[in-house]
């Protein structure tokens, strides 16, 4: 599909046959001082050498790996791409593709999101998945308006060690419905406290993260038992699905719903986006999932074929009925989702995970061994919580010139944990990194 | 898509303005949607229905009921709690579509107020409506 700009003279065309003299007089209706009057304030061009020097220097503000050692994590992990993936997602096929609004006729496109969508279902144990959200906390959001939606209760209890930001945004969908957000505290050994689901009547969703925000693995068996003894549904979300490599997926604790974050799978962490939503249900659900679907079927003729599917649900065709405002999704990141998870493959993304977990592992032992302790004794995935001596803000200054983050320090979300830091550790990070920072740490 | 002419209105029902059917049977009134509006939506594949033991009133949304092409709401023609469902249109929605007034039915409805049937039009007024 190309898009191509209108010219002056379509322009004028145009003006003509609706009837106006020019384009300032389609926007009377907006108020004159909402209106900008002058012009822009911009500076002279640059030359394309002076812009890239320019630009240079604004990226050399930042923290950038393999420059600095980062240990910081939460929600955007640092993981090695395949060549494949790159070349893959490069090609114009694929790179030039939107999301298909004339879609039957983009073979391609939609077998490519089909199977997206079948890698998705596998890796998270579930019977199907949609062709993408925007990202983990829109998926989030998302599954619990269509836990309510199929519940028709109006609470959801939300765990507290769901990433803040994902919090932040299911209060934004939440604030102009009449649901009720209920945060659920967590535990001594960092996981979330369910206890306080006895006590709640009219849910219509227990959710919670595992791996969760402290890299902690959830108790998803009570997890799912106390939600469904409410006849709640269980959603499950996570920022870190290659923990499914090791760790049993949603689907094997009877998750209702399975939704987080994909850009571990082959999408660079790229100053925070653009992100992948990852979105999976149980079949019986199928109708009531916000977003597109594409399915498999044959033409006329007994060939293999695909179409987006249960279309009626979405607003284009439903309007305020829609399962969803969002009929769009993130295609060229769940392109490059799959052809990371197809690359890796089965196995290999078993022993990626299992790389991860053990180089972690060394560097939580490292400073263990060193005094620093985690403050939860759960098992944890890539990311681990530490709790630093009082005073740890200057050396991570000092850490900071000599180019290393020492994690992301989580007072300012729980501030009952000053000096506690969240680190994170991949299979990019190498041995000798991990040995200077215990160093650095200890001195 | 059918003539008016062609449609299949038997007497035996009731007609809501919003294109439901209702058939007393005993002190209980069993709901469909009539033969215009299947033939209308187009092949159905899925109907959305209440529980056994929900109650609703005249009027009111009670289900949904998807084709190939649109989703609909379903109305009450009569106000009443719901008694029974037709759950052999879970596996077999196209019911719907191949009769309408008999294995199609959707819910079995326990009246409220007898007199709402009275309020239900005839086949030929449903037809005259039909005709504008």
């Amino acid at each position: 599909m190309r898009y191509l700009p209108h010219t002056p003279e379509d322009i004028s065309a145009m003006l003509e046959a609706i009837g106006v003299k020019s384009l300032e007089d389609l926007f009377p209706t907006v108020p004159h001082d909402c209106r900008r009057t002058g012009d822009l304030s911009l500076p002279e061009a640059l030359t394309e050498w002076e812009l890239n020097k320019h630009i240079d220097k604004l990226s050399n503000r930042m923290a950038v790996s393999p420059e600095f050692k980062v240990f910081l994590g939460a929600g955007s992990y640092d993981h090695y791409i395949p060549a494949s993936v790159s070349y893959l997602l490069s090609r114009s096929e694929f790179v030039t593709s939107y999301t298909p609004y004339q879609p039957e006729i983009s073979q391609g496109t939609l077998q490519a999101i089909f199977e997206y969508q079948t890698l998705t279902a596998r890796l998270l144990g579930m019977d199907v998945a949609n062709a993408s959200q925007y990202d983990g906390a829109s998926s989030l959001a998302e599954a619990l308006l269509m836990a309510v939606r199929i519940t028709r209760q109006n609470k959801v209890a939300v765990s507290g060690l769901i990433h803040p930001n994902y919090r932040q945004v299911i209060e934004t969908y939440f604030a102009p419905t009449d649901c009720e957000f209920i945060e659920l505290p967590y535990t001594e050994a960092g996981i979330t406290d369910l206890s306080k689901i006895n006590d709640l009547e009219n849910l219509a969703a227990v959710a919670v993260q595992s791996p969760n925000f402290f890299g902690c693995i959830e108790d998803l068996q009570s997890s799912a038992k106390k939600a469904h003894d409410k006849k709640a549904l269980l959603v499950v979300g996570f920022t870190e699905p290659l923990a499914y490599g090791m760790y049993k997926n949603p689907g094997s604790y009877d998750a209702d719903i399975a939704c987080g974050e994909g850009q571990s799978l082959g999408i660079p962490r790229t100053f925070g986006g653009p992100a992948l939503g990852m979105f999976a249900a149980k079949q019986k659900y199928v109708r009531n999932m916000p977003g597109r679907l594409v399915g498999q079927t044959v033409d006329v003729e007994g060939r293999r074929g695909y179409v987006l599917t249960l279309a009626t649900r979405e607003q284009h065709i439903r309007r305020e009925k829609a399962t969803s405002n969002i009929c769009t999704n993130h295609s060229l990141c769940a392109l490059a989702s799959s052809m990371y998870m197809a690359s890796v493959g089965g196995s290999g993304f078993k022993e990626l995970a299992r790389l991860n977990y053990d180089r972690c592992e060394y560097l939580k032992d490292r400073l263990r061994k060193a005094g620093y302790s985690s403050p939860f004794n759960r098992s944890t995935f890539n990311e681990f919580v530490v709790q630093f001596p009082q005073g740890f803000e200057t050396t991570y200054q000092d850490l900071l010139k000599k180019k290393i983050i020492a994690g992301l320090p989580l007072e300012c979300y729980y501030p009952e944990l000053a000096n506690h830091y969240l680190l994170c550790v991949t299979e990019t990070m190498a041995k000798e990194d991990m040995d200077t920072l215990v160093r650095e740490v200890v001195t | 898509m059918k003539e008016l002419s062609e449609l299949n209105l038997p007497d035996d029902v009731r007609y809501a303005e919003s294109h439901e059917w209702a058939r007393l049977e005993g002190d209980k009134v069993k709901v469909g949607i009539t033969d215009y509006a299947q033939d209308q939506l187009g092949d159905i594949v899925f109907v959305e229905m209440p529980e056994a033991g929900d109650s609703f009133e005249k009027g009111e949304e009670f289900g949904t009921v998807e084709s190939v092409k649109a989703v609909s709401e379903l109305y009450m023609p009569v106000g009443g709690e719901i008694v029974a469902v037709n759950t052999d249109l879970e596996d077999s929605p196209e019911r719907v579509n191949n009769s309408p007034y008999t294995d199609g039915w959707m819910i079995e409805v326990k009246l409220d107020d007898a007199s709402e049937m009275d309020g239900l039009l005839t086949n030929d007024a449903y037809l005259e409506k039909l005709k504008g």
